[in-house]
């Protein structure tokens, strides 16, 4: 009894062997060393840092009090941001959805079509909003055509992404079961896919018309129309009291934003 | 009539799972197919149907060359091939009746499957079957609220709805407590005979497969080494097929390990 207990005793246990735990410190180290490596690297002026507080007080005195005179512009101009959200999203499904087709493994023809759709998401992910806004008003002239292809351009990487997961995911026995009642390939999307990813579709989709929202208020300052537009137009001006009023309607574009959004997920899921 | 002669299926370089097998069933009869885990029971009656693609052999149904069919050839025999799965395979978030019309999906324009219109007769068909096995008052339900026997009941209706010449079932009750499960292998026997349709149910519990197929036969390592009335089926019978291999109810999810390889083959 006492032999026993005396070699429970001797029991030894810790989480990290030797090996992770050098890992561990290594791992430590070069997140050190980068931190350190960028801040020396950057080159910031620092008599602007100390003075940012003086600037920030200036800045606030100039914008107050906003000015409502052109208020009617505004809200055309936010009207204008919302429109091109939503066009941009309707339209991006027609061509996310063919795109997730194709880039999800267990739907995709064949091993060109997976890595055609893979380049497509990529593609379009990896260049921001703001670039292909650029972009295209450089093709369409300013304005809120270019606007639209931009978010949209942005947008199809985004649904097409997380469609293509959400496809990956689904419970397979459905496709078998379709596919023994001699059902074409079409029908067995139709009834063993599309139902299992409805509620994926619907969150992504209210999602991505959120975050198009945001970002069609800063399109305007390439000159792809929305908000942005007059914003620009009035730090060009020094209009800063014009500036805070257009600064608080899309605070107040986005809350409202996120209130309708959570409403709508609270119906659909 | 269904007539599988010299059937090979080998997954990759693998061992073939199924060693040119021979079966053939006719009329009415209710055949069980036991077998322990990875004997092939389930590879065998993908085969049928084509759900897995067989190496070699031939698989008739009524005369008809089942192998080697493609496109829609091979989806007009699947039309007359029923089946049931261990984990009914529904579609949960449809209604009871979509699931039961789905079974048309081989008869119908991808229009009318889209749009959930089909035919009269289609609709009429499907209420009496559902009203045949109980479940007719479900029909607006979804398929997700109902217990696991009448979920059952919806993938046999659904199974029905294809007209089929031969029903296969792939262990359709080893996802059901004993009384259920007793319920459904009555209900497929029934069914059998009233509509005279040739059923082959893969089953593990041997008991049942006694007590309600006209005949068994009996797989290991992808041979056939028994074949008779269950009254023939003895205690030797039983060791030949399970004998040396630890508790084969113990591990159920065989079909889907097979799909999975499948899959990656």
């Amino acid at each position: 009894m006492v032999d026993h207990a005396a070699k429970l005793s001797d029991h030894v246990w810790s989480r990290y062997d030797r090996k992770e735990q050098w890992t561990r410190y290594a791992v430590y180290l070069a997140t050190l060393i980068a931190i350190v490596w960028a801040v020396r690297d950057i080159d910031i002026f620092w008599p602007w840092v100390w003075d940012a507080p003086n600037q920030i007080q200036s800045l606030g005195a100039r914008m107050w009090p906003p000015r409502f005179d052109t208020w009617n512009a505004i809200f055309h101009a936010m009207l204008e941001t919302v429109h091109i959200a939503t066009l941009s999203t309707m339209l991006t499904i027609f061509i996310a959805l063919p795109v997730s087709y194709i880039a999800a493994q267990n739907t995709t023809p064949n091993k060109a079509t997976l890595w055609l759709g893979r380049f497509i998401l990529v593609s379009s992910r990896s260049v921001n909003t703001i670039i292909w806004a650029l972009l295209f008003v450089a093709i369409f002239g300013p304005g809120v055509l270019a606007g639209i292809l931009a978010v949209m351009f942005r947008s199809v990487g985004f649904i097409g992404k997380l469609m293509g997961e959400a496809i990956e995911e689904i419970d397979r026995r459905p496709v078998e079961a379709m596919e023994a009642t001699g059902a074409s390939k079409m029908k067995v999307v139709l009834y063993a896919i599309v139902p299992q990813v409805m509620p994926a579709f619907f969150a992504i989709i209210i999602l991505r018309w959120d975050i198009n929202i945001r970002e069609s208020t800063v399109l305007g300052l390439v000159g792809a129309g929305g908000i942005g537009v007059l914003l620009q137009g009035s730090i060009d001006l020094f209009a800063w009291q014009t500036v805070a009023t257009i600064l608080l309607a899309i605070v107040a574009l986005v809350i409202l934003g996120e209130a309708v959004t959570s409403a709508l997920r609270k119906k659909v899921i | 009539m269904l007539e599988i002669t010299n059937l090979v299926k080998r997954y990759g370089r693998n061992d073939p799972v199924l060693k040119g097998l021979n079966l053939s069933v006719d009329g009415s009869s209710v055949v069980s197919i036991v077998g322990a885990s990875g004997a092939g029971k389930s590879t065998m009656l993908r085969c049928i149907n084509r759900l897995v693609e067989p190496t070699s052999g031939s698989i008739k149904l009524n005369g008809h060359e089942l192998v080697n069919l493609r496109g829609s050839e091979l989806r007009h025999s699947r039309r007359r091939i029923g089946m049931v799965f261990q984990g009914f395979n529904l579609i949960d978030r449809l209604t009871v009746m979509e699931n039961v019309l789905s079974g048309r999906l081989g008869y119908v324009s991808f229009f009318q499957a889209l749009t959930r219109r089909f035919p009269q007769t289609d609709i009429n068909r499907a209420f009496n079957l559902m009203e045949r096995v109980g479940i007719a008052h479900y029909a607006n339900k979804r398929a997700d609220q109902l217990s696991g026997g009448e979920r059952q009941r919806v993938a046999v209706v659904r199974a029905l709805m294809q007209e089929p010449e031969i029903l296969l079932a792939d262990e359709p009750t080893a996802s059901l407590d004993p009384k259920t499960s007793q319920q459904i292998m009555r209900l497929l026997q029934t069914l059998a005979s009233e509509m005279s349709l040739p059923v082959l149910i893969n089953i593990h519990n041997v008991t049942q497969a006694r007590m309600y197929t006209d005949r068994i036969v009996g797989m290991r390592h992808g041979q056939m080494i028994f074949d008779g009335a269950p009254k023939d089926f003895n205690q030797d019978a039983l060791d030949a097929i399970y004998g040396g291999i630890e508790s084969p109810e113990e591990d159920s999810g065989e079909p889907q390990h097979q799909t999975a390889q499948e899959a990656l083959a």
